[in-house]
């Protein structure tokens, strides 16, 4: 009689750290290169106030102090520590563009969902809302919303959370109605489950893969949209510290360049901190396009 | 009716009824303030008389179905009412005329930047597709990849910095007015337009590239292939029929988003644009400018798409043919 091979250990699935880590290990250069840049920006958002040398709006020196071993990328137009405002400008621009996304796909997602479900007038309703909504441009939008309601970041993500939510609506409606006509959304709806249930346990889970994808382009939309109407002077208002408006603040300094200084590079640093995190999202978010689609363009 | 007629005149009249519920919600946002645009303005300690008197001004005391009436009234024959500023006083100053020396301005700054940015991006977009995976390919895949994550004002100042103040060549600031000569606004508006340009070209690359690769994986292509016909006359008698709807999908795409890229630059450069109109405005809260600026702008941005919309039908080679 042969011992039966011990099935105790073994398991059916794997854990899902092992499989982020088999994941991971496939993953080309740029999708690290992305992972790692975000990374430091969420370790920056996160931990501003213990990174940061000095406070947020907290003026310190001179104006237009160069660099140097005290203020390591020199200082603003009133003496504020650029390299602090950097960074509490990645906890300021990048948690309002989150917050505003997560909002957008919170109300689009679920509507989305849910009309693909009932169909009806409802659906009807809302989709020829959110057809006219998506005829105007989100800037122009936001920026005739931002005249009538006033500026304040409250407004501000409400505002573009509004817009973007009709964006995420189309989306979700148009992959969950795939998804809605799948036999065990019949099976559930016969069980009786409730609207949450088959919203929540069996449509969301089958549309996350293009949904994931869709949160990090929107987000990158919404942290550019957001750094505009900063730079135009519409958007998050100083003393906040935000890479948006820091452009505008400084950018005196392109135009009129203070002959004593040869080049004060402040404009060009908060600049290029939001093209490096859209260029790392974009990296991340074209892998993961990759892995979970099966897209491949070239065949 | 012939069914390419039908479908053209379908959605010609979607165009329009989207026109009117957009022109409805562009009116009616001023109407969704809690308490009062006047309050909004006025402030805390504005007394009842004071409100009352400031909606009599700008006309908020009628019902708002009239005064929407009023406005489409006047915007269908050009007339966009007054301007908040200066509105007590003697001078009234009508928001038309305020707004078009821009609205010259800004199609003058998009013209030039889509006749330069159209052909070079389908070229570079056809010849990305063509010889994808090439290394021509993965060069321009990633140049443009980092233009569309770049912030357009970076974009313009990086071109400001190294074109206008290292190398004197541009001006720094695009001033014109008018009586700026043509060649003179057009080497005024260079930057601006060249700025546009490359975030343009960037998007509608792309999108040609993906339309085009699409296209080219479709069976017919394999068959054509399979049965020897020369891969250059696959691509003009099999490919290029279908490509007109989506490259022209893309170009009204882009050219849509031209619209809006305009606003970010015109600020940059100073440039007295129907961009910079709006952003002022926006500021001082001057609503009659910003609506109709936000009319303008939607209005193109939904004709730019509705005529993309009847290209792609008129050229789409199964409509053309009916059963």
């Amino acid at each position: 009689m042969t011992a039966a091979p011990d099935t105790r250990n073994v398991r059916a699935r794997r854990s899902f750290l092992e499989n982020a880590k088999r994941t991971l290990a496939t993953a080309p250069f740029s999708a690290w290169f992305g992972m790692i840049i975000i990374l430091i920006y969420v370790i920056a958002a996160v931990f501003a106030p213990l990174i940061a040398p000095y406070g947020e709006a907290e003026v310190v020196g001179k104006a237009y102090q160069p660099a140097g071993a005290q203020f390591w990328l020199g200082t603003d137009q009133i003496g504020r520590d650029l390299f602090s405002r950097l960074i509490y400008g990645a906890r300021n621009t990048i948690g309002i563009a989150f917050f505003t996304t997560l909002i957008s796909f919170a109300v689009g997602g679920t509507l989305g969902v849910l009309t693909a479900l009932k169909r009806g007038w409802l659906d009807q309703a809302i989709s020829r809302v959110v057809d006219a909504f998506l005829a105007i441009p989100v800037l122009i939008f936001a920026l005739m919303l931002l005249a009538v309601f006033g500026k304040s970041i409250l407004n501000l993500i409400l505002i573009l959370a509004l817009l973007d939510s009709t964006r995420v609506f189309r989306l979700a409606r148009a992959t969950a109605l795939d998804v809605v006509v799948m036999d065990y959304v019949e099976a559930a709806k016969l069980r009786g489950e409730r609207m949450g249930w088959i919203i929540f346990k069996e449509v969301l889970p089958n549309i996350m893969p293009p949904m994931i994808t869709e949160f990090g382009l929107r987000f990158c939309f919404v942290f550019l949209t957001i750094s505009a109407l900063s730079f135009l002077g519409v958007g998050i208002q100083p003393p906040t510290a935000d890479w948006g408006s820091m452009v505008a603040e400084s950018k005196t300094l392109i135009t009129f360049p203070v002959p004593k200084f040869p080049w004060i590079p402040a404009p060009f640093y908060p600049a290029i901190a939001i093209a490096l995190l859209t260029v790392a999202i974009n990296f991340v978010v074209d892998w993961f396009l990759h892995k979970t689609s099966g897209l491949r363009d070239e065949k | 009716m012939h069914p390419v007629l039908k479908t053209v005149l379908q959605r010609l009249g979607l165009g329009l009824l989207t026109l009117f519920v957009v022109s409805v919600l562009i009116f009616a946002s001023l109407e969704l303030l809690p308490g009062g645009f006047a309050e909004a303005i006025l402030g805390q300690g504005a007394t009842p008389e004071t409100v009352a008197a400031f909606n009599r001004e700008i006309g908020l005391d009628r019902p708002a179905t009239v005064r929407y009436l009023e406005w489409i009234g006047g915007v269908l024959h050009g007339d966009f009412g007054y301007s908040y500023a200066g509105l007590g006083g003697k001078i009234k100053q009508s928001v038309s005329d305020l707004i078009a020396p821009r609205l010259y301005n800004t199609f003058f700054l998009a013209i030039m930047t889509a006749i330069v940015a159209v052909p070079l991006s389908l070229i570079l977009g056809i010849l990305a597709a063509l010889y994808r995976n090439s290394w021509y390919d993965r060069i321009v895949n990633s140049t443009t990849l980092t233009t569309i994550a770049t912030p357009e004002f970076f974009i313009a100042y990086l071109l400001m910095f190294f074109f206008a103040i290292k190398n004197k060549w541009f001006y720094s600031l695009s001033t014109v007015s008018d009586s700026t000569d043509l060649i003179e606004h057009m080497y005024r508006a260079a930057l601006p337009a060249i700025t546009l340009t490359l975030v343009i070209v960037a998007h509608m690359m792309r999108m040609t590239r993906a339309a085009l690769i699409n296209l080219l994986a479709s069976p017919y292509m394999e068959m054509a292939q399979l049965k020897g016909v020369p891969r250059r006359e696959a691509i003009v008698k099999h490919a290029l029929p279908n490509a007109w709807a989506p490259i022209a999908t893309v170009i009204a795409f882009n050219l849509a988003y031209l619209v809006v890229g305009v606003v970010v630059v015109e600020v940059v450069f100073v440039y007295p644009g129907i961009g910079q109109l709006m952003v002022d405005s926006v500021s001082s809260r001057n609503m009659p400018v910003v609506q109709a600026c936000a009319l303008i702008f939607a209005a193109t941005y939904i004709l730019l798409n509705l005529l993309a919309d009847i290209v792609s039908i008129i050229t789409n080679p199964r409509l053309l043919h009916p059963k």
